[in-house]
């Protein structure tokens, strides 16, 4: 029977080789979810290894300069190695340990998921091999030195458009050739089932952890939260706890690039039509023809023209209001958190923090606003370098 | 009995593999000729993808010249209906799920059908994926071939086989098309072995990472067909014009036909 749908959307549309390895990995997963003592292990490496719970900070001087709602940022990016993705990968680690696996792959866009892997690998002990774009190689150089210094190897990838996508198509290529004793730690809510349900959970501890904090700062839930979307991990992370609470809105930013109508995007819950890739069936950037067109964003971590499935699911069932932001307004977002606030965010989760220009000033000063700051901006200095040489030329 | 199966009547067919359109949709006509007037069997026109991630580099590359060149699905489907009276040997088209949801599973199995082609592989839609392709394929008479690869379990060999006409495509190994994994293929006498208990009459088809008559010769007296497709691709690239293309085609089907009967 045909399992880990979110009513059409989801499946497992892979080559027959990883057929066992899914059915490994769901049932070690679904053992593991409830026992108490995975739980507790995770916990306390959440906690001790990288740094959980993350602060839901008071943004006062953004909430002052845009004169309207107050926003709260869920700080992902004071995680160790700068980002949400950590929370997935110490998951997964601990998967690949009790099935007994002795290697690691994984796919990376702007590397931060590469990073969070490899840090994982170097704890446990696991070979490492991580599959990267060449264009995104050169993009995050600084993400790519990191991941070497922790143990791994990187992998340039220069099939298709040598983006995520195609880093994605050669991570699978290898679990399918070395199945037997590799783990393919995902980095978002993204491919075969049980993926995107397994990396949700790992990663709806940023949910919980706001809606406890912002009971106790406020004594009540929020009226909006804001994330970006690229596969969707750290968006259906900070959503799923609050989907049964009709009265929080939730809004996930994609990133549209030079603009929708300029074909250069990566929105796909925009702009996309439903397909099956890498091994699930979502919304898809794709031709008449049903090939994939490939995804444009400033940010590599946005840079990919699919979604994970759940997220089709409640952009059907309308429970999520996906929007988008151009790569001018999340550079704008970018400079304006780093100037208000002393925060430099990753410039994926300027995404999510430049929608604020359009909300916060249309709410009253007693309405709350959550931004989902997955991320650190460090990784994208050297990019940001170049924006700002360019502006200058102008 | 349907026209696929027929062939492994009287002998262990050779199938091989192209993608359709690569360079150009003519060449594949071309092609098609050649290997049919050479002995080839069983044809298998891949349907070009962007994304092939059960593929290895060659067709990978076969794909994306095939998509240069404006193949798509649609005109892909018209050439071989176009040219269908001229050609002899069963059709099969093998291709990612994503361009047959987006052709529309219904109207494809229609027109394939219309174009006269006898079967349809698709390495991404395992047998436990609500689709509703098979539905509409069986309405047309069309195999739909199945894969199975040596770690898939009892369990799944039965639910596989109850749904795979024609032939049951064995995956050689653990990895992608045209990884030839220094030619050793672990344990493979007891897999088809273990496939066969299972399969009963559904003939057997072995492929992946064959690729020349050396490794014909070695595991030719297992399966009951065999199954080419990198190795042909690579020999067909190797000339530099039409003219040798079609040649280096051609030799590569006589060499490996050889080798088939030679051990036979
Ligand atoms: C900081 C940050 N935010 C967001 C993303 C996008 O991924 P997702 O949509 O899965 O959260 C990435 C991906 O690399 C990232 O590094």
């Amino acid at each position: 029977m045909s399992r880990g749908y979110f009513e059409e959307f989801g499946g497992r549309f892979v080559p027959e080789t990883l057929m066992p390895a899914l059915d490994e990995l769901e049932e070690v997963y679904l053992e593991l979810k409830d026992d108490p003592k995975f739980i507790n292990k995770l916990k306390s490496l959440l906690a001790d290894y990288s740094g959980r719970p993350t602060s839901l900070y008071f943004a006062e001087q953004l909430t002052k300069y845009y004169g309207g709602a107050k926003i709260y940022l869920k700080r992902e990016d004071l995680n160790h190695t700068g980002a949400h993705k950590i929370n997935n990968t110490l998951g997964q680690i601990l998967l690949a340990k009790k099935m007994g696996k002795k290697r690691i792959i994984a796919e990376t866009g702007a590397g931060q998921h590469g990073v969070a892997t490899a840090t994982v690998a170097a704890r446990f002990n696991l070979d490492c091999e991580i599959y990267m774009g060449a264009e995104d190689i050169e993009r995050q150089a600084l993400n790519v030195y990191k991941m070497e210094m922790l143990g791994a190897e990187v992998i340039p990838v220069t099939s298709g458009t040598q983006t995520l996508k195609d880093a994605t198509n050669e991570a699978i290529r290898d679990w399918v050739t070395n199945v037997e004793d590799t783990h393919y730690i995902i980095g978002s809510v993204v491919g075969p089932h049980p993926y995107p349900e397994m990396v949700r959970d790992f990663q709806r501890i940023i949910g919980d952890e706001t809606r406890k904090q912002i009971q106790e700062k406020e004594g009540r839930l929020p009226d909006y939260i804001l994330a970006c979307v690229g596969g969707g991990s750290n968006a259906m992370g900070i959503f799923y706890p609050f989907v049964e609470d009709k009265e929080v809105k939730l809004v996930g930013i994609e990133a549209s690039g030079k603009g929708i109508d300029s074909g250069q995007h990566a929105a796909t819950l925009t702009a996309g039509r439903v397909g099956v890739l890498h091994g699930s069936k979502s919304y898809l950037l794709q031709d008449d023809d049903g090939q994939i067109i490939p995804a444009y964003s400033i940010s590599a971590g946005l840079d990919y023209p699919g979604v994970g499935p759940e997220h089709s699911y409640l952009k059907s069932i309308e429970r999520v209001d996906y929007q988008s932001a151009t790569d001018m307004e999340a550079v704008a977002a970018f400079k304006l958190l780093s100037e208000k606030e002393g925060i430099i965010p990753a410039l994926e989760s300027s995404h999510a923090l430049s929608y604020l220009e359009k909300l916060a000033p249309e709410l009253d000063q007693n309405q709350l606003i959550v931004v989902n700051l997955s991320g650190r901006g460090d990784k994208d200095i050297n990019n940001f370098k170049k924006i700002r040489e360019a502006e200058e030329n102008e | 009995m349907n026209k696929i199966t027929a062939q492994f009547e009287d002998k262990k067919p050779l199938v091989t593999y192209i993608s359709g359109g690569d360079p150009s949709l003519e060449m594949t006509e071309k092609l098609i000729y050649k290997l049919q007037a050479e002995g080839v069997d069983i044809i298998e026109l891949g349907i070009p993808f962007s994304d092939p991630l059960a593929d290895g580099p060659v067709i990978q590359e076969a794909s994306q010249r095939a998509l240069k060149a404006g193949t798509t699905l649609k005109k892909l489907i018209a050439k071989i209906n176009e040219i269908q009276d001229r050609v002899e040997v069963p059709l099969v088209l093998m291709g990612y799920y994503n361009s047959v949801l987006n052709y529309g599973e219904k109207e494809f199995a229609r027109d394939i059908s219309a174009a006269g082609i006898s079967g349809v592989i698709i390495p991404d839609l395992p047998v436990d994926e609500k689709a509703e392709l098979s539905v509409h394929l069986a309405e047309y008479g069309i195999s739909q071939i199945m894969l199975v690869t040596p770690n898939t379990s009892d369990q799944r060999l039965k639910e596989i086989i109850v749904k795979s006409s024609g032939f049951l495509y064995c995956v050689a190994h653990l990895g992608t098309t045209g990884d030839d994994q220094q030619g050793v293929y672990p344990g493979l006498e007891k897999y088809l072995q273990r496939v066969r208990k299972t399969a009963g009459d559904l003939p057997l088809g072995l492929g992946f990472g064959i690729d020349g008559p050396e490794k014909v010769k070695k595991i030719i007296d297992y399966p009951d067909g065999i199954i080419i497709g990198s190795a042909l691709i690579k020999a067909i690239q190797a000339g530099n014009t039409e003219a040798e293309m079609l040649a280096n085609a051609g030799e590569f089907v006589k060499k490996i036909k050889n080798a088939i009967i030679e051990e036979n």
